[in-house]
């Protein structure tokens, strides 16, 4: 029997994936819209995967200058965006 | 670490970005989805470090080290009425960091098990195209929002003629540049379609103007996310590809509510144009007209003997730091015995729920704080809306005038209050470039100044 091709089986999991973000997303309550941002944001950021094979075990010193900067600038973004949302959502939960 | 050992890994990860977004179904368990996130990150980079092929940690570290304190240290400082700039900073770096990982695949596929340099498979050569672009066009396009949310360029519309056609031309080289460095595997050809892209993200956000932030934002946050995805793709990281797509579907959902805030397409929008100079005439004659003034006095002294109050409050209140102020005066009239509460408009401030950080920042409880749909018919059983910082979102010809820009957006109904106070700097038309019918009513009474000062003085007013 053939073996299905790995894009397919990328493209079943990210069909599904919008599926689940899109009934997720609409149930986020509209107050925390600017939260919801950022954190996606930093999730987003996840890229630093690749960044990090990039940096870690590349041979060539181009592709770890390449991998460096993109860890930088998504820990830049993981962090910052982690720390923005804790704040906001901090305010919201304020005890009054 | 076993590569099945880390795609469960992985997938756990991915449940827990999963579970943040489902924790801001409120706020009560927002924290804990935040916390999931966090955990979720944690879990994805350690599984990602702890794989075999990756060998030397020094370049990860610093990253990681420098980054973590530069992110960190932004975003403790920054102020709330700052975030939208934040958050446009923000994509470009995960544009330009999607852009660096899909370079760093092309010269050394083998780091990423892909293949070999001049033997990357068809399929992940399309896939790096797609996510390089996206990424580039990200980048700046995110740039060009931050330069005109912080004010650094002009929040007008640019428009120059060909522009349109431009766009076009370059939309159809980059689709064109793609399928030939797919077929080729060409350095030269995917350095060029970076190139054109970044290009592309300048143009493209460049003719909207200020007031449509909203949606730009919302949609370049869109596009970082379907540029994880287009990374996860070319890497074959289902992480990647869930989290790009959660990310993608969030900012397209935001994209779309925002859109309907103002009735309008997200066509129109990035065709962009609105607002600005080309508008404007459509108020001519209207400077003849007379409309009543208000001291601050005369506002306390209205709000005082209220029932009820509802506040309108817009991006003006944003750019004049009024919040904290908005809220002394509120507390000061709630303790006189009105009832007070705000009125949030979908596309008010320059970022979705803008307005509610700031009202939250300034420690307005979260359960005073409505939505259109919840508070509008409430308006007609008001006393006073005070509006501050707010006009395009009030206008009454968005429902009577169908010549009007801004015929058919929802608006709020504050034409209803019984009195209708204007904080407002002077009778310039909103955004839109259109004069509001409000401002010349019986019952409405302007009161010009700075918002801040305007509450500073009301409050006076009423202590007194």
């Amino acid at each position: 029997m053939d073996l299905i091709s790995p894009f397919v089986v990328e493209l079943t999991v990210f069909v599904l994936a919008v599926f689940v973000g899109y009934y997720v997303v609409w149930k986020v309550t509209p107050a925390l819209h600017s939260p919801l941002m950022s954190v996606t944001n930093a999730i987003s950021s996840v890229i630093i995967v690749g960044a990090i094979l990039a940096a870690g075990s590349a041979q060539d010193p181009l592709t770890q200058l390449f991998g460096f900067a993109a860890v930088t600038m998504a820990a830049v973004n993981i962090f910052g965006g982690f720390v923005v949302t804790r704040r906001m959502l901090e305010m919201f939960n304020k005890k009054k | 670490m076993s590569v099945n050992l880390s795609a469960i890994s992985y997938l756990v990860s991915s449940i827990c970005f999963i579970l943040a977004l489902q924790g801001l179904s409120s706020a009560k368990t927002s924290q804990r989805g935040l916390t999931l996130g966090i955990l979720g990150m944690v879990l994805a980079v350690g599984t990602t470090m702890g794989s075999p092929i990756v060998t030397d940690y020094a370049w990860i570290l610093s990253g990681l080290v420098l980054g973590g304190v530069i992110g960190t240290a932004i975003a403790k400082k920054i102020k709330m009425t700052a975030l939208p700039q934040l958050v446009a900073a923000f994509h470009s770096l995960v544009g330009l960091a999607a852009v660096c990982v899909a370079g760093a695949a092309l010269l050394e596929p083998r780091a990423f098990n892909i293949g070999e340099v001049g033997h990357i498979a068809f399929g992940s050569l399309v896939e790096m195209g797609l996510g390089v672009a996206i990424g580039a066009i990200t980048f700046t396009g995110s740039i060009v929002a931050f330069a005109k949310l912080q004010g650094l360029v002009s929040g007008n519309p640019l428009i120059f003629k060909g522009q349109h056609p431009l766009n076009a031309v370059l939309g159809i080289g980059l689709i064109l540049m793609i399928a030939f460095f797919a077929l080729s595997e060409s350095h030269s050809l995917f350095w060029g379609l970076t190139m054109v892209s970044f290009l592309l993200g300048f143009l493209l956000i460049l003719p909207i103007g200020g007031a449509d932030m909203p949606v730009v934002i919302s949609m370049l946050n869109s596009y970082s996310g379907w540029a994880a995805a287009g990374i996860g793709f070319t890497l074959g990281n289902s992480l990647l590809i869930i989290t790009g797509a959660l990310v993608g579907a969030s900012g397209a959902i935001l994209s779309y509510i925002m859109c309907k805030g103002m009735n309008r397409s997200i066509i129109n929008i990035i065709l962009g144009g609105f607002g600005g100079e080309q508008t404007v005439a459509v108020r001519g004659g209207a400077d003849q007209r007379s409309f009543k003034t208000g001291s601050a006095d005369d506002a306390g002294f209205i709000m005082k003997n209220a029932k009820s109050v509802i506040i309108v409050p817009g991006y003006g209140m944003a750019v004049a730091q009024a919040q904290h102020a908005l809220r002394e005066m509120s507390d000061i009239l709630r303790e006189e015995g009105v009832k007070v509460r705000y009125a949030i408009h979908p596309v008010a401030g320059r970022m979705p729920g803008h307005m509610n950080v700031l009202l939250a920042e300034a420690n307005v409880p979260y359960e005073d704080v409505l939505e259109l749909e919840e508070i509008n018919r409430d308006f007609a059983i008001t006393d006073v809306a005070f509006v501050i910082g707010a006009n395009d979102v009030t206008n009454p010809a968005a429902k009577t005038d169908p010549s009007s820009p801004i015929f058919g957006m929802p608006i709020l109904d504050v034409e209803r209050a019984k009195t209708v106070l204007f904080v407002k700097r002077s009778m310039a038309p909103g955004y839109a470039g259109v004069d509001n019918e409000l401002f010349y009513k019986d019952n409405t009474l302007m009161l010009f100044g700075d918002a801040k000062k305007m509450c500073e003085e009301i409050i006076k007013a009423l202590e007194e």
